[in-house]
């Protein structure tokens, strides 16, 4: 299990050194815009409902009214961060690490440093125009503008379908067509959505410039507005650079009854997918309900950030004791 | 069999795909960080040899192969079967030619090979990574001429061929590299 001879770093202290001199980019970069540095919990007694995200589940001892109900170690800080929106903060950053359950690989690892900042005013175009400002520095990039292209330019372009109107059925015959080995999987239209966007068209996205990809079917919303239209899109946006997912961000959801409806549909899906329950954020919807400004927020992958401006592959080259040395 | 999850791939596991017997050469986590998570993972078929990469929804299953590398003793070839003996048990079984396939021309009696066994069965056949054979053709050593650092071909006893130094002659044992075919030196004098 745990090897003894493992206890230097994975990474070059050089690694570490940049990675150092980022996270310093990133703090002027926010001080000279006026930004709040804040940190909130790492472990509280509500979680994500997200099916696709789990948690790491512990409990306090006590003593107290928490006592021997079980918390989370948070997945993102988002719910806190909206907590401190609603109560007139302003414009706010948080540098943390957090923890996905289950997540390793050369791209993953179960603890991961996120950059998240919310901007009460602005909506997701804004702050797209902030997420290229902020990589354009830290990777000290000329001014070559990020692309942004809509979910549904980018399976036309690399697939020739339409993700907003194809049926499930059409979803996976284009899966199949490419990889023969795929028909036995049990997937969703949306399973089969992600299929298709990791394996055919991610690899493309972020080559020679970033790439923000953005306007997801209202099915991927998660915390996003979705805009009503034909057909409707949600107003969340990701930013890829090489191939590499590093960011996420919406034009947030801010209905409090809204949000309610999605806890309760993402705790039904867990449900029937025998995942554990997680509590759904009282506190949050009780901030919506007293009024969250109108605002976009994003969370940054860091170590990732670090991967590209080293030309890392792999995670481990970039953070000091991943997993297996942790 | 066992199964396994994908929580368990790794490296080296053999898992039944299709009817066939295959050896994980690489697992790799793909998600969307909103997303369904898959491992794509390059295997190996252990009957063919062809890798393929193959796609598993995260959490699904596969059912682990009967596979397992046992070492064994080369006997014989009697023309159809080349026998293998299992030095403890002394327990012995043949493998037909496109079993012991590439390996063929590298056996010698009484070498140890690694023989990889599914359901009992012999599926491949790897030599020992060094072995020594005697040169059965070449053209005649030019005596003393170590040092110039040309080559000639040499047929050894089983059939492979191998580049080898200019003063090797026919009745010289050499001493090979299985892996690729690459003379290493020459072996002392039986």
């Amino acid at each position: 299990m745990s090897d003894p001879h493992d206890w230097r770093p994975s990474a070059p202290l050089s690694a570490l050194r940049a990675r150092a001199q980022i996270l310093a980019t990133i703090r002027a970069f926010f001080a000279e815009r006026a930004v709040l540095e804040v940190e909130t919990p790492y472990l509280s007694s509500a979680g994500t409902t997200d099916p696709h995200i789990d948690s790491f589940e512990l409990r306090f001892q006590g003593p107290g009214p928490v006592a021997d109900h079980p918390l989370w170690l948070h997945t993102s800080p988002e719910f806190p961060m909206k907590r401190l929106l609603a109560a007139g903060s302003g414009p706010i950053y948080q540098l943390g690490r957090v923890f996905r359950q289950g997540e390793v690989g050369r791209r993953h690892n179960p603890e991961f440093t996120l950059l998240e900042w919310y901007r009460p005013g602005w909506d997701h175009h804004q702050l797209m125009d902030e997420v290229e400002a902020l990589v354009q520095r830290v990777l000290g990039l000329a001014s070559t503008a990020a692309e942004r292209l809509s979910y549904a330019q980018a399976f036309q372009r690399h697939l020739g379908i339409d993700p907003h109107y194809s049926d499930s059925e059409t979803l996976q015959q284009i899966a199949i067509e490419r990889d023969p080995g795929v028909a036995g999987l049990q997937l969703e239209r949306d399973g089969w959505l992600d299929l298709l966007l990791t394996h055919y068209i991610e690899p493309h996205l972020g080559v020679g410039r970033p790439t923000l990809l953005m306007d997801y079917p209202p099915s991927q919303a998660a915390l996003a507005r979705i805009r009503p239209g034909e057909p409707p899109v949600a107003e969340r946006f990701e930013l890829y650079i090489d191939g590499l997912e590093l960011a996420n961000g919406f034009h947030e959801l801010g209905d409090a009854g809204e949000q309610a409806a999605r806890f309760r549909a993402e705790q039904a899906a867990r449900r029937a997918a025998a995942q554990p329950e997680v509590a759904a954020d009282q506190r949050l919807l009780a901030a919506l309900a007293a009024g969250l400004p109108p605002c976009a927020g994003v969370a940054l992958g860091v170590d990732r950030l670090v991967m590209v401006a080293l030309g890392a592959s792999s995670l481990a080259e970039v953070v000091a004791f991943p997993l297996e040395r942790a | 069999m066992a199964s396994y999850s994908t929580n368990e791939f790794k490296r080296g596991l053999k898992i039944m795909l299709d009817g066939d017997p295959y050896a994980i050469i690489e697992n790799e986590f793909v998600k969307p960080g909103k997303g369904q998570a898959f491992n794509r993972v390059k295997i190996r078929n252990l009957k063919s040899g062809r890798v393929i990469e193959r796609t598993f929804k995260s959490g699904d299953t596969a059912e682990g192969a009967d596979v397992v590398d046992v070492e064994m003793q080369y006997l014989y070839n009697d023309g159809e079967q080349w026998h293998f003996m299992h030095p403890e048990t002394f327990e012995q079984i043949g493998a037909d030619e496109k079993t012991v396939a590439d390996a063929k021309v590298w056996l010698k009696e009484q070498d140890i090979c690694t023989v990889t066994l599914w359901n009992g069965a012999p599926l491949t056949v790897l030599p020992p990574n060094h072995t020594i054979l005697k040169v059965v053709e070449t053209e005649p050593g030019i005596r003393g001429d170590t040092a110039t650092g040309g080559s000639k071909p040499a047929t050894l006893e089983g059939g492979a061929v191998v580049q080898v130094p200019l003063f090797i002659n026919i009745g010289d044992t050499l001493k090979v590299d299985t892996r690729n075919g690459e003379y290493l030196s020459r072996a002392a004098k039986e």
